[in-house]
């Protein structure tokens, strides 16, 4: 029985699953949550995980949240090429220290923006803040300063020559507030040239597959009116502000 | 040369490594960074780190940032007992589960308390509003009952039989709100328990060591030397007014801050305010 991943691609950490189980061949069903919709506080899925957040894999009776967790359980259980998640201590430990770094940097940074932009103006009706927008920004620049001066440096990828764990959480990380029309890549050809490399030996077609809808957030209108606005995008919105 | 670990025992995550060198008996130099005194941000911890946060690691010529990375670093290297990171693949799975959700639950809930209730109210000698408070304890009871309802359940700890780096890490920022005199454990008897076996199993005399910092914070104004603190007040206005009162300082306010800090928080937070984003004033 091939494993079940219950993905939104809107979602960043869902795109470096799905991506990682396609380089891989890794055979799997894709159960679609629909965030947008709220599906993830539905009754079904809270039987799935009682965290409600989408990534979730279920191998057989074992259901496992948390992307890093799960791309770690793939490498294990598929035994995937060592340059995913190296072998040599040293190289492991930069992949281990990225990812470890990156959910309080890109990723919250990166994710704060994109509901900047793209979430809050939909719900409220009302654009953010200038000052708020603006130190939101500020904080996603110097964590892509972080990111080139420190974790990329004059490599092709995270920990030298190959790609790792470490640059496909990176990139799908960085392609949500680029979703939302923020030209990270702009003025950062290093950046830019780090992000092609990565697609290529991700495969441009799974790559430009993950990324449809984030890429086309400016339809979210469309979808709202469709599904309707949930109540839980109000409160997350709260907190958000909090 | 041996192992050097940069740390300041009032960080959780500097608790957690520390911890783990001793109890595995992993020889290294305690390399002191005093946060409050702003040594993370000297030249010389730049080369070590230029994130300039603790704990960071210098193994000859291989530095390292970063606890769970750190952790899991020693764990390769010096060969420790295999229930710190199992090698079954679903109880290992379960480990890394709970060290990549903590970052953006227990670790940043407990931290958000800890500064709400004791270092802003310290620093700026100024209370943070009911709302914010509550709202913060909220998230931290709402991680809490999350760690004993989905993370622990019936096991005696979060891997199953056995302590793992997810109890280690987990207790190191629980302690840290507790460091602020919020007991977290009263009317949480499975939390306690737990708590009591994890002590155990570090030993209690090493669990107490690490944590004596910060369970002496509430006393720290006698031996922190506050006009150490002022340098750090510029960077903690910064850093946590927006997170706190949900404003961000105009860079044309921050001079005339800097000047009379209790003086901006007043200006910053009018008395009846409400500071919590409402639809309503996001306009104008």
């Amino acid at each position: 029985m091939p494993v079940e991943l219950f993905l939104d691609l809107f979602s960043q950490p869902c795109r470096s699953v799905f991506l990682f189980a396609k380089a891989n061949n890794i055979p799997f069903e894709f159960k679609k949550v629909e965030l947008t919709a709220g599906e993830q506080y539905g009754d079904e899925f809270g039987k799935i995980s009682i965290l409600r957040k989408v990534p979730v894999m279920r191998d057989g009776n074992f259901i496992l949240t948390e992307s890093i967790a799960i791309l770690m359980y793939m490498v294990q259980k598929f035994t995937t090429p060592d340059h995913w998640y190296p072998a040599d201590l040293e190289k492991r430990a930069r992949v281990d220290e990225y990812l470890s770094w990156q959910h309080t940097a890109i990723r919250l940074h990166g994710s704060k923006v994109f509901w900047f932009r793209a979430m809050v103006p939909l719900i409220t009706g009302a654009e953010v803040p200038k000052e708020k927008m603006d130190s939101a920004v500020e904080d996603l620049n110097t964590s892509l300063k972080f990111f080139e001066e420190k974790f990329l440096q004059d490599r092709p990828f995270i920990t030298g020559e190959k790609i790792s764990l470490a640059d496909l959480v990176a990139v799908v990380e960085i392609l949500q507030p680029f979703g939302t029309g923020l030209d990270l890549f702009k003025d950062r050809p290093k950046l830019s040239a780090w992000k092609e490399r990565v697609k290529k030996e991700l495969g441009a077609a799974a790559f430009d597959e993950a990324h449809e809808g984030i890429l086309n957030a400016h339809n979210l209108p469309q979808t709202f009116e469709k599904n309707g606005m949930p109540e839980f995008l109000k409160s997350k919105l709260q907190k958000l502000f909090n | 040369m041996p192992l050097e670990i940069y740390l300041d025992l009032f960080s959780q995550p500097c608790r957690s490594v520390y911890i783990f060198a001793k109890k595995n008996n992993i020889p290294f130099e305690f390399k002191k960074i005093t946060l409050f005194e702003g040594e993370q941000y000297g030249e010389e911890f730049g080369k070590i780190n230029i994130l300039r946060k603790v704990p960071a690691i210098k193994d000859g010529d291989f530095t390292l940032a970063e606890s769970i990375a750190i952790l899991l670093y020693l764990v390769e290297k010096y060969g420790t007992p295999e229930h710190w990171f199992p090698t079954d693949l679903q109880t290992r799975a379960r480990v890394m589960e709970y060290l990549s959700w903590q970052h953006g639950a227990i670790r940043i809930h407990g931290s958000k308390i800890f500064w709400l209730k004791l270092m802003i109210p310290k620093v700026f000698g100024t209370e943070v509003p009911k709302e914010k408070m509550d709202s913060a304890m909220e998230e931290l009871n709402g991680s809490l009952q999350l760690l004993e309802e989905k993370f622990l359940q019936d096991k005696p700890f979060i891997a199953g039989q056995k302590i793992s780096l997810a109890d280690l890490v987990a207790i190191v920022e629980i302690m840290q709100p507790v460091g602020a005199g919020l007991d977290v454990f009263k009317d949480r008897p499975k939390l306690n328990a737990w708590r009591d076996r994890v002590r155990a199993e570090i030993g209690n005399d090493l669990f107490d060591e690490a944590h004596q910092n910060i369970l002496g914070a509430q006393d720290m104004a006698k031996y922190v030397d506050s006009s150490k603190l002022e340098k750090l007040k510029p960077r903690i206005l910064k850093l946590m007014i927006p997170k706190v009162f949900g404003k961000e300082v105009p860079k044309e306010k921050m001079d005339s801050v800097l000047q009379d800090v209790n003086g901006s928080l007043q200006l910053l937070v009018p008395p009846g305010q409400a500071l919590h984003c409402r639809a309503e004033n996001l306009t104008g």
